[in-house]
């Protein structure tokens, strides 16, 4: 169950070239909400949009392709997409929306739906969620900590920041890489993330990452009967280009691999929480 | 149905919003009331002056201690309810009663407001300001499979409404705090901005991917810490999300 409930999974990128030239990986997120916009399953979706501070991620209600194009890429730090669950409701007027967020966003949303205590009207109006893979994220501060300190590189020269093959990438505009062994940056992970035993986003009705296929390309998880009816809508449409996920290296070993080592380490932290940071009491577990 | 549940609404220092919610299920309502509960006490909605026999007493306000007639009232509701639900925020934890201090005409000795969880046991919170009208609709549904549907169906409406017992045991104070307290003060909070789209009076923003809390403006409701994802988190009912949204959309089939 490492890797939750899942229908298919596959390997694929969007047909959209200009979406592909700011994406992370094969532009499953853009591609999808552009393709739910245009078929009118979405007619908006809140998505983690650019600020004011280079790489600060601030969540955003993208409603045309512009938007959603300015929202390409990953921010490794917090954007707290949930916070406009509601608003996106109300002033915005949305009745089908989308969302897209970190495994643990997507557990919000689906508690959301479950328990809704502050969210009226909401649960009914989610109509496509999208869930990226995610080890770990960081807060803001901490990225400026390792681009600017570890990296020794300004923030705003960035173009891309990435992390796979055991290290935190930087890529400037001007063409430099830096590299940083990724158990530098553990320090500087956000604690919270410490106690998530979710890494593929298993509660999303399609859910994507970058693990597991080669650069450019995209894993791609479709999960529930509302992702696989909009999943085999865009193929219909040509909006993805795809390849069977075992035809591609490294596969889906190294999802399951990495999966099972977050989950394993993090339900032990969890199993510490009870005993390693007190005597006679336990840190407060939220599992129930 | 023959086997429907009773159900009654018992309006104690609320404002009525709470019932406004449950009435908000729309023609959802009117098949709770068609084919799942009768609705056998409301002063609101009908005529009768005292508290009957319930299953289920859905229970709005909190108490005002120096109004004899609501002690006995709550009194009355815990004696004849199978299982007290407390509906809505002041239900549960006072909420803007909270603030209450007397001194206004024409009762200025009534000071002192309790939610009802400090006089009597509740078994099942609501929390919201005002709770939602799906919220209460979901209780409804899995209250009514807990005491009539069959055990696969007792099973789900047990784990499904744990989470809302185990807010009442867990007692009768809530604040903007408690996210500071229960979740970043432990460890937990990973930025998610539920606690911010939950809050009624936006009292929380996200600075830096954490939740500000403004507690001059909190008004004691609850609600950011119920929908916290860090507060309780049950993966035997989230992960069948699917199954229980389409077995509630079936139950309110007209
Ligand atoms: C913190 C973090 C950790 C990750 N860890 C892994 C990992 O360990 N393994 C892995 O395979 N993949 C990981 N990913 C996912 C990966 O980096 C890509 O986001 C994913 O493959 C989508 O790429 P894409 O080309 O399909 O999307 P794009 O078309 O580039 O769109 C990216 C989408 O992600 C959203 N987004 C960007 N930053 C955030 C954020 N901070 N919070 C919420 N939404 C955001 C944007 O709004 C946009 O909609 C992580 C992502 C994040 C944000
Ligand atoms: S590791 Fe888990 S808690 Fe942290 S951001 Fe990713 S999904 Fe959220
Ligand atoms: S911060 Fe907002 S949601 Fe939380 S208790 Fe106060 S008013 Fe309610
Ligand atoms: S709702 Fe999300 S942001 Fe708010 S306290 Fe809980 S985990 Fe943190």
């Amino acid at each position: 169950m490492v890797l939750g409930n899942y229908k298919q999974v596959i390997a694929a990128r969007s047909t959209d070239a200009e979406i592909l030239r700011g994406s992370q990986d094969g532009g499953i997120v853009t591609q999808l909400f552009a393709y739910a916009l245009d078929a009118g399953i979405i007619d908006g979706a809140i998505v983690a949009g650019p600020s004011d501070e280079p790489f600060k991620p601030e969540p955003m209600v993208a409603t045309t392709r512009e938007e959603l194009l300015a929202s390409r890429g990953t921010r490794y730090s917090i954007s707290p997409n949930m916070s406009l669950i509601k608003e996106v409701t109300r002033s915005y007027g949305l009745d089908k929306v989308g969302v897209v967020g970190t495994p643990c966003q997507i557990q919000a949303l689906r508690k959301g739906q479950l328990y809704p205590v502050g969210l009226r009207d909401v649960p009914d109006k989610i109509a496509l969620a999208i869930g990226i893979f995610c080890m770990e994220n960081f807060p803001y501060q901490s990225i400026i900590q390792l681009v600017e300190d570890h990296g020794a590189t300004a923030l705003e020269n960035v173009s891309k920041l990435d992390i796979g093959k055991g290290k935190f990438w930087i890529y400037t505009e001007r063409g430099a890489t830096v590299q940083i062994p990724l158990k530098v940056t553990h320090k500087y992970e956000q604690p919270g993330c410490h106690v998530c035993l979710d890494y593929v986003s298993n509660l999303a009705d399609i859910s994507t990452g970058s693990v597991g296929t080669p650069d450019g390309w995209s894993t791609v998880f479709v999960r529930s009967a509302n992702g696989d009816d909009i999943w085999a809508k865009a193929i219909a449409a040509g909006a993805f280009e795809t390849k069977p996920i075992d035809s591609v290296k490294p596969g889906i070993e190294l999802v399951t691999k990495l999966a099972t080592e977050k989950i394993t380490k993090n339900q032990q932290y969890i199993e510490d929480r009870k005993t390693k940071f007190t005597v006679g009491k336990e840190l407060r577990n939220p599992y129930i | 149905m023959a086997d429907k549940i009773t159900v009654g609404h018992v309006h104690m220092s609320g404002c009525t919003g709470c019932l406004v919610s449950f009435a908000d299920n729309y023609e959802g309502l009117l098949t709770i009331l068609d084919k799942y509960a009768d609705l056998v006490y409301c002063l609101t909605l009908a005529d009768v002056r005292h508290i009957p026999e319930m299953d289920v007493a859905l229970v709005e306000g909190s108490v005002c201690i120096q109004d004899h007639i609501a002690v006995e009232e709550i009194i009355e509701t815990r004696k004849n309810a199978k299982i007290v639900v407390a509906l809505g925020a002041c239900a549960c934890y006072g909420n803007i009663t909270r603030f209450a201090r007397g001194g206004q005409q024409n009762q200025p000795q009534h000071e002192s407001y309790l939610p009802i969880g400090d006089l009597i046991d509740v078994d099942v919170y609501i929390p919201g300001c005002a709770p939602t009208p799906q919220q209460i609709r979901n209780v409804c549904v899995m209250a009514y499979l807990l005491l009539k549907g069959n055990d696969e169906q007792k099973a789900l409406a047990g784990a499904y409404l744990t989470p809302l017992m185990n807010l009442a045991k867990a007692g009768t104070e809530a604040c903007g705090c408690d996210v500071m307290y229960n979740v970043i003060n432990q460890g937990l909070c990973m930025g998610c901005g539920s606690c911010a789209a939950a809050c009624p009076v936006r009292a929380i923003t996200m600075v830096y991917g954490k939740p500000q809390v403004e507690r001059d403006l909190c008004i004691k409701c609850g609600a950011c810490y119920a929908q916290c994802p860090r507060s309780f988190f049950s993966f035997d009912v989230v992960n069948q999300y699917e199954g229980i949204i389409d077995a509630i959309d079936a139950a309110l089939q007209p």
